[in-house]
């Protein structure tokens, strides 16, 4: 069925996106957006650039999916969720590395890239940001 | 102007239509369109369906239905909104009449959902609603997006689970009379609380459930419908869009594209909310009922569950809301439900309802959403006399 596959230049075209969280902001107001659009959401200038945003942020909401769509099955049950990035950007993603009633709206994430899906046993292996609960590390 | 008149409604009956299939089913519910609309003559077609590429490999839908029903030949074609097709394929109808185009259009609501046998796949193809390349690749279903707006509005708000149940208990107890609905069944608070969970906070019982079905309307210019008793017009029309992804709306929980395709529906009515009396909304899920009766302007935000609780919204109200049970348990066969809700509207107010009949009944609302409240198409009905 359809939604096993994915185009090859339908996720190549998407990989800044994709692999290094790259939106935009509008060098006219500011306002930063995610994924960069045509026209600047708030102003309406076009003058807008591409900015890599912040891969840090919190959960504003979420929700655990147990009925997945077809390619998400092995992932169920998993946390889906609005990330607000420390710069304010939004962003929809899935959240990793974490128990699902763990997950707190609020709580800290940041990106990580991740196999998002596989397509089917001669299709790609397509890589995306995941959110995972911030890691205490040493610095 | 004149208002452009519902001359003809037919539907068929929601369920898992496993012996009937896409065009069995437009052809059953246009045909009793047509029927009840007495001999007028249809000079155009349009249909209401969101998924059937996806779901029967069909697309072309107004040739479809066109020969399906023996009027090849007449100009028909497909309008998509996703689950709010229905109600958008209606306006458009209208529209065609209103502009003189033509004195007569045929509108027909249709979606064959079960030929996807596998809830992974139906989910697959209700998700594509949503913005496929920033939603739906990373895993958000319909459902999911839809627990998110839940959560939300359950923190901004102070709800409790138990507080979403009075919609869906309401609804199905609603549908018990009425003959085409799919889940004739009631359901109380204590069953909906056991619900499993599609996507948590969101219940199995807050969602309604996955049906075939076709429900359809002959829109006629006044002067082509002979006089009758009740003639029922289309007052007004509004629709407007939002943003196709949810997460970048700066209030999650405020439905912008409900409130101006209400507010222009209601002004091209020249009437106010209040004073409207059937509400029928679009409740696919518990949650995006409540939100479609604040954009409406009937509850303030935050309210609306204390709306239903009150029985206010019971037929027998002030303020009934979806008298036959709603797309919780009416059902909703995504692509043809607003024109089930327009159908049952115009059977309202002509007296024709049946079991779910509301006495007295001289104007109705529908609100009809595609997507999470991305495209809305709102219409006014009133019975002229």
């Amino acid at each position: 069925m359809w939604a096993y596959r994915i185009s090859i230049p339908a996720h190549w075209r998407r990989l800044p996106a994709r692999y290094r969280l790259e939106g935009a902001e509008c060098e006219d107001c500011g306002h930063r957006r995610f994924p960069r659009p045509k026209l600047c959401p708030k102003c309406g200038s076009k003058n807008i650039r591409a900015v890599r945003l912040p891969g840090g942020g919190r959960v504003l909401a979420h929700a655990v999916v147990e009925t997945p769509p077809r390619g998400f099955e092995y992932y169920t049950p998993y946390v889906v969720a609005i990330i607000e990035l420390e710069d304010g950007t939004r962003v929809f993603g899935q959240l990793t590395d974490a128990d699902p009633s763990n997950v707190k709206t609020g709580m800290e994430v940041e990106m990580t890239l991740r196999i998002v899906r596989i397509s089917g046993e001669t299709g790609i292996i397509a890589y995306a940001y995941k959110f995972r609960p911030l890691m205490q590390g040493m610095c | 102007m004149e208002k452009p008149v519902i001359a003809g409604v037919g539907f068929t009956k929601i369920d898992r239509h496993w012996d009937k299939g896409l065009r069995d089913l437009a052809a059953e519910a246009a045909l009793k369109a047509v029927e009840d609309a007495d001999g007028i003559e249809v000079e155009a077609i349009v249909v209401g369906n969101m998924m059937s590429g996806i779901a029967c490999g069909q697309e072309n839908l107004g040739s479809l239905v066109a020969s399906e029903i023996g009027m090849q030949g007449l100009p028909a074609v497909k309008v998509e909104a996703a689950c709010g097709s229905g109600g958008a394929a209606v306006m458009w109808g209208a529209i065609s009449v209103l502009s003189r185009a033509f004195n007569s259009a045929l509108v027909v609501g249709v979606e064959k959902m079960t030929d996807l046998t596998d809830t992974e796949d139906q989910t697959s193809a209700l998700a594509t609603a949503s913005d496929y390349e920033y939603e739906v690749f990373l895993g958000a279903t319909f459902p999911s997006l839809n627990a998110i707006l839940m959560e939300k509005y359950s923190k901004e708000y102070g709800l409790l689970d138990e507080d979403f149940a009075p919609l869906p208990v309401l609804m199905h107890k609603n549908a018990v009379d009425a003959e085409h609905a799919q889940l004739r069944f009631p359901i109380t608070l204590d069953q909906y609380l056991k619900s499993p969970y599609i996507a948590r906070p969101l219940r199995l019982l807050d969602a309604s459930p996955v049906g075939d079905g076709a429900a359809s309307v002959v829109i006629a210019s006044r002067d082509v419908v002979r006089d009758s008793d009740h003639v029922v017009e289309i007052a007004g029309f509004g629709s407007a869009t939002d943003t196709l992804a949810t997460y970048v709306r700066d209030d999650l929980t405020r439905l912008m594209a409900g409130e101006l395709a209400t507010r222009r529906a209601l002004r091209r009515a020249s009437v106010d909310a209040g004073d409207i009396d059937i509400f029928q909304i679009h409740d696919a899920f518990s949650v995006i009922g409540f939100l479609n009766l604040e954009a409406i302007g009937i509850v303030e935000r935050g309210k609306a569950h204390k709306l239903i609780e009150s029985g206010d919204a019971e037929r027998n109200g002030a303020i009934p809301v979806n008298p036959e049970g709603g797309l919780k348990a009416r059902g909703h066969p995504v692509g043809a439900t607003g024109t089930y809700q327009i159908a049952e509207l115009a059977l309202q107010l002509s007296d024709r309802a049946g079991a779910t009949q509301i006495p007295d009944s001289k104007s109705g609302i529908a609100v009809s959403i595609g997507g999470m409240g991305a495209n809305v198409t709102t219409h006014v009905l009133r019975r002229v006399d």
